[in-house]
């Protein structure tokens, strides 16, 4: 436990009568991929806010790296290298591909009080730009203004920008809601190859992606963790299966 | 750099030229009202031009903008009374004092948004129009009338009609180039994404605020630049200068021009000022065959023209005129 690079301790928010987080602790060590499932409703989108430092928790402890982030604004936290997906696509619509990722490499390439010279004709910004592009296989969508890509070729360009700011925890927030069984499989054999070099924090929808690439998994229930471990534990966990997954991880 | 031959482009082209001539065709004709006219479009293009540097790229729409044209001209206004009449005192005073007031108002209000951000931007811009009425000592309500142009050791003479207006015109041009290379630039493309999705900003590691107000305070600087320029044109400055209404004419120049086009606020400016100039001249003459007398008052209502004519380009023409002109259809 003392080498995870994320460790949460006792996180607990409270939004009214709803508890979204009920003392929520986690570590993930580094390198690992781990995912965390629930129903609707199970806070999970309240954990991914409280990890990016855009809600603030009631009560409890992020740490990073051993330092304690739990009250940095988000863009502190991307700066130490933790970055996140949106669930909703939010790219900068009138942008092409290239200059969103480019972007994402601006902000962490010194400051941008620079008034004068053109940005996109800064090839510090561009070539970091279009590796994180190829990576996600959008080498040649790059000159593409994000409103003319597609939905899926949307959700790999979240995860290009997010590779792009040299992260060392990737959140991804349901990185395959709306994919049809091709583009979900991009997306999967794109998360493949990501894992091991960076450590994976992995909120997800889809059953069959999750199993087939967490190391470990925890399922959340009305904001608390009822259990958590590795796939094969989590398949046979009759908590688990009564409380939410049964149907899906039969078919799965 | 050759630029494509689009409608647009050449309309530009167009309007620059004739801005460019204009002070010769008006002194030949005698048409003197005409280079009255212009400088005072030159003038508030240019602080449109601001506007539109945080109101069209950096997404923050501000009710207050005139106020800069305010205290820009009252900088000058009140040095002049007070007998600093050097243009090298009175000009920087103006710049500053503008910055200055733009950094305490953005300070506050970019920490809120939509029509919150509006209405702070308006209170305090009615802050200092109620300051101005204050003023006694600086006549109040009547204004202050500026005896003495700002002067500038002999290199150029702004009680010069014709030199004064083409200072103006060289930085109209300054203050459209100043703005395409910022909104180009590191920083631009920062207050830009900010303007589409502030939050995504945020999560990529970009600390938004600290942008948005440097934006918010290079805005206020250069129309309080233009405020300078505005109380040097008019002799004049009083409390008026700065009133909401102001605000409201330099967002529809921009609006009107087009948000987030570097030529837009211009186009704006120069349509805006001239239509209020000929629609009531216009209707005047139509009207008078049919309903004699009564044309004159009608008119008055030749706002009732131009309200329409906005709305159209508001529906139909996001981008505004520059939008139409490039043909592009932004959502």
């Amino acid at each position: 436990m003392v080498d995870a690079l994320l460790e949460i301790d006792s996180l607990t928010k409270r939004f009214g009568g709803v508890v979204a987080s009920d003392a929520i602790s986690l570590a993930v060590p580094r390198g690992e991929l781990h995912a965390v499932i629930g129903p609707n409703g199970a806070g999970k989108t309240t954990l991914i806010g409280e990890l990016s430092g855009e809600i603030a928790p009631d009560d409890g402890r992020i740490r990073f790296e051993g330092g304690d982030v739990t009250l940095l604004p988000s863009w502190r936290r991307s700066r130490l290298g933790l970055a996140r997906s949106f669930q909703i696509t939010s790219l900068f619509a009138d942008f092409t591909a290239l200059d969103n990722v480019a972007l994402a490499v601006q902000a962490h390439a010194g400051h941008s009080f620079r008034f004068w010279r053109p940005a996109r004709g800064e090839a510090r910004l561009r070539e970091p730009a279009r590796a994180a592009l190829a990576r996600v296989g959008l080498a040649s969508r790059a000159d593409v203004l994000v409103a003319k890509l597609s939905h899926g070729e949307q959700r790999q360009l979240e995860i290009a920008m997010a590779l792009a700011t040299g992260p060392r925890l990737l959140l991804l927030d349901e990185p395959m809601a709306g994919m049809g069984p091709e583009e979900s499989g991009r997306m999967v054999a794109t998360l493949r190859a990501l894992k091991g070099e960076l450590t994976i924090l992995l909120i997800e929808h889809d059953m069959e992606a999750v199993f087939a690439l967490a190391d470990r998994i925890t399922v959340l229930v009305y904001g608390r963790i009822i259990a958590s471990g590795p796939p094969e534990a989590i398949r046979a966990d009759a908590q688990v299966r009564q409380a939410y997954l049964g149907e899906e991880i039969r078919h799965g | 750099m050759t630029a494509p031959l689009t409608p647009r482009n050449v309309v530009v082209a167009v309007l620059l030229l004739l801005l460019t001539v204009l002070p010769l065709y008006a002194t030949a004709s005698g048409h003197v009202f005409l280079l009255t006219l212009f400088t005072r479009v030159v003038i508030l293009a240019i602080a449109a031009v601001s506007l539109n540097l945080i109101l069209g790229y950096g997404g923050m729409v501000s009710f207050g903008h005139a106020v800069y044209l305010g205290i820009g001209g009252y900088a000058v206004g009140i040095l002049a009374f007070e007998g600093a009449t050097s243009g090298f005192v009175q000009w920087p005073v103006a710049l500053v004092v503008s910055a200055l007031f733009a950094l305490v108002v953005g300070a506050l209000s970019l920490r809120t948004r939509g029509v919150y951000f509006i209405m702070i931007t308006l209170a305090f811009a009615q802050l200092v129009y109620y300051f101005g009425v204050g003023l006694d000592r600086y006549g109040a309500d009547d204004g202050l009338s500026i005896r003495q142009r700002s002067q500038f050791a002999g290199l150029v003479n702004l009680s010069d009609r014709v030199q004064f207006y083409y200072l103006c015109l060289a930085l109209l041009v300054a203050a459209i180039y100043l703005t395409w290379r910022i909104v180009n630039s590191r920083f631009g493309l920062v207050i830009r994404g900010a303007r589409s999705n502030d939050r995504r900003m945020r999560a990529i590691g970009f600390p938004t605020f600290r942008y948005r107000l440097t934006g918010f305070v290079i805005a206020g600087a250069i129309c309080g630049l233009a405020g300078a320029l505005l109380a040097n044109h008019t002799g004049f400055i009083s409390p008026a200068t700065m009133h909401w209404t102001r605000s409201g004419d330099l967002i529809v120049m921009v609006v009107l021009g087009g948000m987030g086009s570097s030529f837009g606020p211009l186009i704006g400016a120069v349509l805006l000022l001239t239509l209020e100039e000929a629609l009531p001249v216009l209707i005047r003459v139509v009207a008078s065959p049919v309903f004699g007398d009564a044309a004159a008052r009608m008119a008055e209502y030749w706002q009732i023209m131009l309200g329409p004519l906005f709305l159209l380009v508001v529906l139909f023409a996001r981008g505004g005129i520059d939008g139409l002109l490039a043909g592009e259809r932004r959502g």
